[in-house]
């Protein structure tokens, strides 16, 4: 099968991380947070993380929503912390998103994006990042003030302190290609916002 | 800039707006919200935030009611075609959404560019779910923008009002 070119000039180390471990060693206590989480593999992982818990609002569509919704949600509750946490496919969909948070700067936001290389929900295709693409480059250019990028297991202790910290960060996880931690979730967007609503706000 | 600065009416819908409790005032900035963006520049209660791309907003605003905020998002016409299919977030999650549009290839526009997305904008916001209400003359603003809050913030529903060139008054060419 034909392939794409890799981009010239760009040597990223081969990602030997799988997911399944390396998120959940990255976000130790996902109920601490307030998540939004993008399509696809991200909200299928924190939703499994948390038992489809209500702190959680985890996208189906929308593709390029998941930044820009953490950082409306991250400006209205600045006393809790807020985890952006998406793929790199719907980053690049919406990469401006990056300057306009880094603009706002809030201190309780987060950004993870895992970054398998690939579009994993429509065929495996190599997606940019896969070819040489680094997002990392990207967000630090943006103005991100604390970026980190993760290629070993050694490497999530940094992120796990990042995250502890206050002040937006944005971490790049490298991951290769492979399945997310997946249970059932509701894919009714409506019901998935009025129940975080009614968690966080006490909403009836 | 001034609180005289610029049109009464413009001034009267910021003050609308944030007795209606609007903290994030999110925009691709057009002359014709210049009032609206100068003001929350300087409002030191809310979040002034511009935006690369259009869609931006919608999910940002998004986001914001997630956590009990309530945000309006500026644009220019030309910015409605850029949000279609982030519209489907706030149609399927029935978030509540309110948008005021400056209007271009309207009512004495001389640049052709601008008529395409123009002439589309009601169609377009409206085949997502969106209710349009236009604003024609200065007075019509305020009680559209009153009325397109009271059915944003309290209804849950997705409005959008079209300030049009007749209004704003189109740009020379």
């Amino acid at each position: 099968m034909a392939q794409l070119k890799r981009i010239p000039g760009t040597n990223q180390p081969a990602a030997t991380l799988d997911r399944r471990q390396a998120v959940p060693a990255l976000i130790e206590r996902p109920h601490d947070w307030l998540v939004v989480a993008g399509l696809a593999g991200t909200a299928q992982e924190l939703c499994a993380m948390t038992d489809d818990g209500p702190n959680v609002f985890g996208l189906g569509g929308a593709m390029g929503a998941g930044p820009m919704m953490a950082l409306g949600l991250a400006l209205s509750q600045p006393n809790r912390k807020v985890l952006g946490i998406t793929g790199d496919g719907e980053l690049l969909m919406n990469v401006g998103a990056l300057a306009a948070i880094a603009l706002q700067c809030p201190p309780n936001l987060k950004l993870v994006c895992v970054d398998n290389g690939h579009y994993g929900e429509t065929g495996n295709q190599d997606s940019h990042t896969g070819l040489g693409v680094a997002l990392d480059r990207v967000a630090a250019g943006f103005g991100i003030p604390t970026v980190h990028t993760i290629n070993t297991m050694a490497e999530i202790e940094e992120g796990k302190r990042i995250l502890a910290a206050p002040g937006l960060a944005f971490i790049l996880l490298r991951v290769k290609d492979g399945p997310a931690l997946k249970k059932p979730r509701s894919l009714r967007p409506h019901v998935v916002r009025d129940r975080f609503r009614a968690a966080l706000l006490g909403e009836k | 800039m001034t609180t005289q600065e610029g049109p009464a009416w413009a001034h009267a819908m910021y003050d609308a707006l944030r007795a209606q409790g609007v903290t994030q005032i999110a925009y691709v900035p057009d002359a014709g919200h210049r009032v609206m963006i100068d003001r929350s520049l300087a409002d030191p209660e809310v979040h002034s935030i511009p935006l690369t791309t259009e869609e931006e907003g919608v999910a940002l605003l998004a986001g914001a009611d997630l956590g009990g905020a309530r945000g309006v998002l500026l644009m220019q016409s030309s910015g409605v075609g850029n949000c279609i299919n982030m519209l489907s977030l706030t149609n399927g999650a029935r978030f509540p959404l309110l948008t005021i549009v400056s209007m271009r290839g309207d009512f004495g526009e001389g640049n052709p560019w601008q008529f395409p997305m123009g002439r589309a904008t009601q169609t377009v916001l409206e085949a997502m779910g969106v209710i349009v209400l236009r604003a024609e003359a200065p007075e019509d603003v305020l009680p559209t923008i009153q009325a397109a809050s009271t059915m944003a913030f309290q209804s849950g529903e997705a409005v959008a009002v079209l300030l049009s060139q007749r209004l704003l008054g189109a740009k020379k060419f």
